[in-house]
């Protein structure tokens, strides 16, 4: 029985009926190291992604220093506070190929698919988030969760495949009421309670996917792959129903707050910024109480229209319409908005570093991969682009780093974040973003 | 086995196509004049012609008034569609529908949606509305009564009749869940949430048959041609009349076609049909995120946005719809509705609620062009953007693609332009330099011509104190003024074959193959011609035409048409 897991513990008995467990909550959540959870299970691991827009002003972005206690540059003068939960990686490439340079769109999509696309419609592949939540968001409710701080449902950065992209969250209420209305099981809750309907759910399912197997076979070749596609989500949806019969493990950061209230649409920075706090809260409960392991936080799209009050451009119009001023190494306005985006950077990993969990934060067992599109947007340039680790995805990763990473595939986080992640692959991306070798100065 | 007590009672832009040579195109391109027949498919039209067989997933307007028509309104209002946004493919969303893929995030959605909607159909204040009969025990499983509902229901959401083998599974289920819960009608609810999230309630799959009339040929199937109609022109699924049209037969006749796409466009559907249609074209799902510079347009507030693309939409349907008024004439009437904060951006008194407006003679608000939702749907949140809205224009009317900028360019120029007093002085850079100039040519002439309208659509006289040269050229069509500029628009010899292309997309489920359907777009604008540009002939023609019905056997992918195959969201040549 001691090697039962309180989860299959709970399956064991249910038996097809309605059960009522108590379960007692003192010195339920941890072990006396608190490492790992009171029956036994580590502290699961976590992947995020983050991503800003229009990359950099190379010179006030980059550090001088590499290795430990670099520089802050004035444009990353905001992350002084989580300088140590994170690395800066800086002249790591992007690499088009034989394909064309889409602007504000190559740069994203090679680093988070590992493929260089042919078109703007093109997404090939499928992103890191997608492939890392294959691996470990199969024991949550949602194997991931994106939510975009644009207030746009059409901004994302994840996706199954080219015509298959992961919805974003857009609404701070929709979001809160998806993490935690009706089907929501609180993993603290004194009792469980194992819903009748959720099992009839899943014994009706399989005639559905009988459908979905029959109308497929009508279909031609494409349409044929969307209805399989289909079909999949009902297998995830067989798993998630599974979940439900189980009694969650217990969550001491789950703590659930009040419904927020929602906001207006537009891009003004400020409310951006606004949107951003809260969709990261609330992506961040969501992760506490064990409702993904995988999550994407989308703080600006590849475009960036963020307006800045009273100034003319939004974010993209102004990387191209304005002068480097040579007095201040930048774009000055340009530069505005990029320190914003790491204002919020700072605030998402300080976040993450506050949300306590065992004996540190969920921070010490996450790992979080932030990207954007262009390194110096006003020529698209994809070169030496900038990116971001943050987390030491259980001690495995060094933190505090300015990686120089001297012209080599900006794939190599990737690859190094998918290994981290236990995927068991040789190497990571096509042509010359294909990779088979870590950052090796961030590993422990 | 209770089955037995509830049996079913089954029983482009063509050579031809300028409205310029319309005379001239009735027989100069090998077709004998158009005949307005009273019955069935008219004479003249290509004898190949044919649409490909689809699988469209609903879009979420779909999904919501699904669930509008077969449950109503307040069960449909209480649920968030829970459909992924569309790609916009050769510039309709819904022509994207026919490639999206449901990814396993999105499936739970539905199955939570299907839930929720479930849950009211069932609930007291429903049940005795919805559901056709009542169980002998509120406590027990009921499987006649279950599976009276879930065949009417089913029915109605598959657009089909459901096999007597699924009936009798989900009837099961019912009965199972019934005795699981003890309690018939949340039996019920999880035999229906079953249906809501079958990929034949989600997908709109286009079914063929044999075509007696054309051997060796393929048509739709009856109840896909249902569908096809009335997501057409109702943007919602078939009622049980065309269902049952389809179920006997009467939908593949002449006369019953006719009969029944004649009782679709009468419908007070055809309204809610038409606005998706047009919310569609003009890319006003913009709207669901468009906001503005509070401190530079203080009077445009969220009310005012969404009051806007009101506007647009009630006049369009007005003119087309309730006036029957020829279709170029919406980029030069002065008829519009009004609503108190749209008054504030326009400039003019008017009084509560949305009232008929029209502006004088001499005002520069004359057409579609020079409504607010347009002007301010393609500028910036803090300024006007005569690219944007010349982008617009081509794309969005005239079908024509404006390429992609190239990665390379040399913006420096732009920054020169810092100082610049008007938009055209700013944009000289891109006439100037050869790189900008190729695609710039195409947008910033006619969109600077709409510079007397700011980034929100307020009229100006001026701007930062210069005065605006808002003369131009449309392709060979010179003017000096906006109302030159409307005129130049209405008579586009491709507006018409815009609208024909998009709207044959629309109904069919795709986009148009210039391979394929060059012939067909051709013969449907002569006809809109010679109706004289009327909206409910069109729509007639397009439904009652064996192009909309046959099937094309080839299954290579659609060859994307001349329209714009851009993605909506290219913001780079501002």
């Amino acid at each position: 029985m001691s090697k039962l897991s309180r989860r299959r513990f709970l399956k064991g008995t249910l038996s097809g009926g309605i059960v009522t467990l108590g379960l007692p909550l003192l010195d339920v959540f941890l072990n006396e190291n608190g490492t790992a959870l009171a029956d036994g299970l580590p502290i699961p691991m976590r992947f995020g992604t983050w991503s800003w827009g229009l990359g950099m002003s190379k010179e006030i972005f980059v550090p001088n220093k590499t290795g430990p206690d670099f520089d802050l540059p004035e444009e990353i003068a905001a992350l002084a506070p989580v300088q140590k939960h994170i690395n800066l990686f800086t002249n790591f490439h992007v690499f088009k190929d034989d394909a064309p340079n889409l602007c504000h769109h190559s740069g994203w999509v090679v680093l988070r698919s590992g493929i260089a696309p042919m078109t703007r419609e093109n997404r090939p592949g499928e992103t890191i988030d997608v492939s890392v939540a294959r691996q470990i968001g199969n024991a949550t409710r949602f194997r991931s969760l994106s939510a975009t701080a644009t207030g746009d449902v059409r901004d994302s950065f994840s996706y199954e495949g080219g015509n298959s992209v992961n919805t974003p969250e857009w609404s701070p209420l929709r979001f809160y009421n998806r993490l935690f209305g009706d089907d929501f099981q609180d993993p603290n809750a004194e009792t469980f309670t194992p819903d009748p309907r959720v099992m009839v759910r899943k014994s009706a399912l399989s005639a559905v996917q009988d459908e979905a197997k029959k109308l497929e076979k009508s279909l031609g070749v494409e349409d044929r792959a969307r209805l399989d596609q289909y079909f999949t989500g009902l297998r995830d949806l067989e798993r998630r129903f599974d979940l439900q019969l189980s009694k969650p493990d217990p969550r001491e950061a789950c703590i659930v707050s009040e419904a927020p209230a929602d906001l207006p649409s537009g891009l003004d920075a400020d409310l951006v910024s606004t949107r951003h706090r809260m969709m990261t809260d609330l992506m961040l409960m969501a992760v506490a109480c064990d409702q993904t392991r995988v999550f994407n936080i989308f703080y600006a799209s590849a475009f960036s229209a963020t307006t800045k009050l009273g100034y003319d451009k939004p974010h993209h119009t102004a990387t191209h319409e304005e002068a480097v001023d040579p007095t201040v190494q930048c774009q000055p306005n340009v530069s505005w908005y990029t320190r914003r985006a790491m204002e919020e950077w700072a605030y998402y990993v300080q976040a993450l570093a506050d949300f306590k969990e065992g004996d540190g934060s969920i921070l010490d067992n996450a790992l979080i991969y932030a990207t954007t599109d262009q390194s110096f947007a006003k020529l698209h340039a994809i070169d030496g682009i900038p990116m971001f680790s943050a987390g030491t995805a259980g001690g495995r990763v060094k933190t505090g780093l300015h990686i120089d990473g001297d012209g080599s595939p900006g794939c190599r986080l990737g690859y190094t974040a998918q290994r981290l992640m236990g995927l068991d692959i040789e190497s990571w991306g096509s042509k010359s973003n294909n990779t088979s070798s870590e950052i090796s100065e961030i590993l422990v | 086995m209770f089955i037995t007590a509830f049996k079913f009672n089954n029983s482009a832009i063509s050579a031809c196509g300028s409205a310029l040579v319309a005379a001239l195109l009735l027989t100069g391109c090998g077709q004998e004049p158009a005949q307005i027949s009273e019955t069935g498919p008219e004479p003249g039209e290509p004898g190949d012609s044919a649409s490909v067989l689809r699988a469209r997933l609903l879009t979420g307007e779909q999904y919501a008034n699904t669930i509008t028509h077969v449950f109503g309104a307040d069960i449909s209002d209480s649920v968030f569609p829970p459909i992924p946004p569309m790609d916009r493919t050769d510039g309709l969303l819904a022509s994207g529908a026919a490639f999206v893929g449901v990814t396993s995030d999105q499936i739970s959605q539905i199955q939570l949606a299907a839930a929720s909607i479930a849950a009211k159909v069932v609930d007291e204040e429903h049940r005795d509305f919805l559901i056709p009969c009542q169980p002998e025990s509120t406590t027990e499983a009921d499987l006649a009564c279950a599976g009276l509902f879930l065949g009417e229901t089913g029915r109605l959401l598959y657009r089909r009749p459901l096999e007597e083998s699924r009936l009798v599974e989900l009837a099961e289920i019912a009965g199972h869940a019934a005795g699981q819960t003890e309690d018939f009608y949340e039996g019920l609810a999880l035999a229906l949430e079953a249906v809501l999230i079958s990929p034949e309630a989600i997908f709109i799959v286009d079914r063929s048959e044999p075509d007696p009339d054309r051997p060796g040929q393929q048509r739709l199937d009856s109840y896909s041609l249902a569908s096809r109609l009335s997501f057409f022109l109702w943007n919602g699924p078939p009622d049980d009349r065309l269902l049952r049209a389809a179920e006997n037969g009467e939908l593949q006749t002449p006369e019953g076609l006719t009969h029944a796409v004649d009782r679709l466009l009468s419908s007070p559907r055809l309204e809610a049909g038409m606005r998706a249609f047009f919310d569609d074209l003009l890319a006003f799902d913009e709207f669901n995120s468009l906001a503005k510079d509070p401190l530079v347009y203080p009077m445009v507030t969220g009310a005012t946005l969404a009051d806007a693309r009101e506007q647009t939409l009630r006049t369009i349907i007005d003119h087309l719809l309730t006036q029957e008024a020829d279709y170029r004439d919406l980029f030069t009437t002065r008829k519009t509705f009004m609503s108190m904060p749209l008054a504030v951006v326009y400039g003019t008194p008017t009084s509560d609620g949305w009232v008929p407006h029209e502006f004088e003679e001499d005002s520069p608000r004359i057409g579609l062009l020079t409504h607010v939702s347009f002007l301010a749907a393609n500028s910036h949140a803090v300024r006007s953007s005569p690219t944007l809205r010349g982008r617009a224009m081509r794309e969005r009317f005239l079908c024509q693609k404006v390429p992609e900028p190239p990665p390379d360019v040399d913006f420096s120029a732009l920054e020169e332009a810092e100082d610049a007093t008007t938009a055209r002085e700013r944009l000289e850079v891109h006439r100037t330099n050869p790189t900008c100039a190729g695609c710039h040519y195409l947008m910033d002439p006619i969109g600077l011509s709409l510079e007397n309208f700011d980034g929100a659509g307020r009229f100006r006289e001026t701007e930062n104190g210069a005065e605006l040269d808002i003369s131009g050229e449309l392709d060979g069509s010179p003017y000096d003024d906006i109302n030159g500029l409307a005129m130049a628009m209405r008579n586009h010899p491709r507006l018409s074959s815009c609208l024909i292309n998009r709207l044959y997309a629309y109904g069919t489920g795709g986009p148009v193959s210039l391979r394929f359907d060059r012939e067909i777009l051709g013969w449907f604008e002569d006809r809109f011609v010679a109706k004289e540009y009327k909206m409910r002939a069109l729509l007639r023609d397009l439904a009652l035409s064996q192009a909309f019905s046959a099937v094309r056997s080839d299954e290579s992918p659609a060859i994307i048409g001349a329209g714009s195959g851009a993605p909506a969201r290219n913001p780079e040549s501002q």
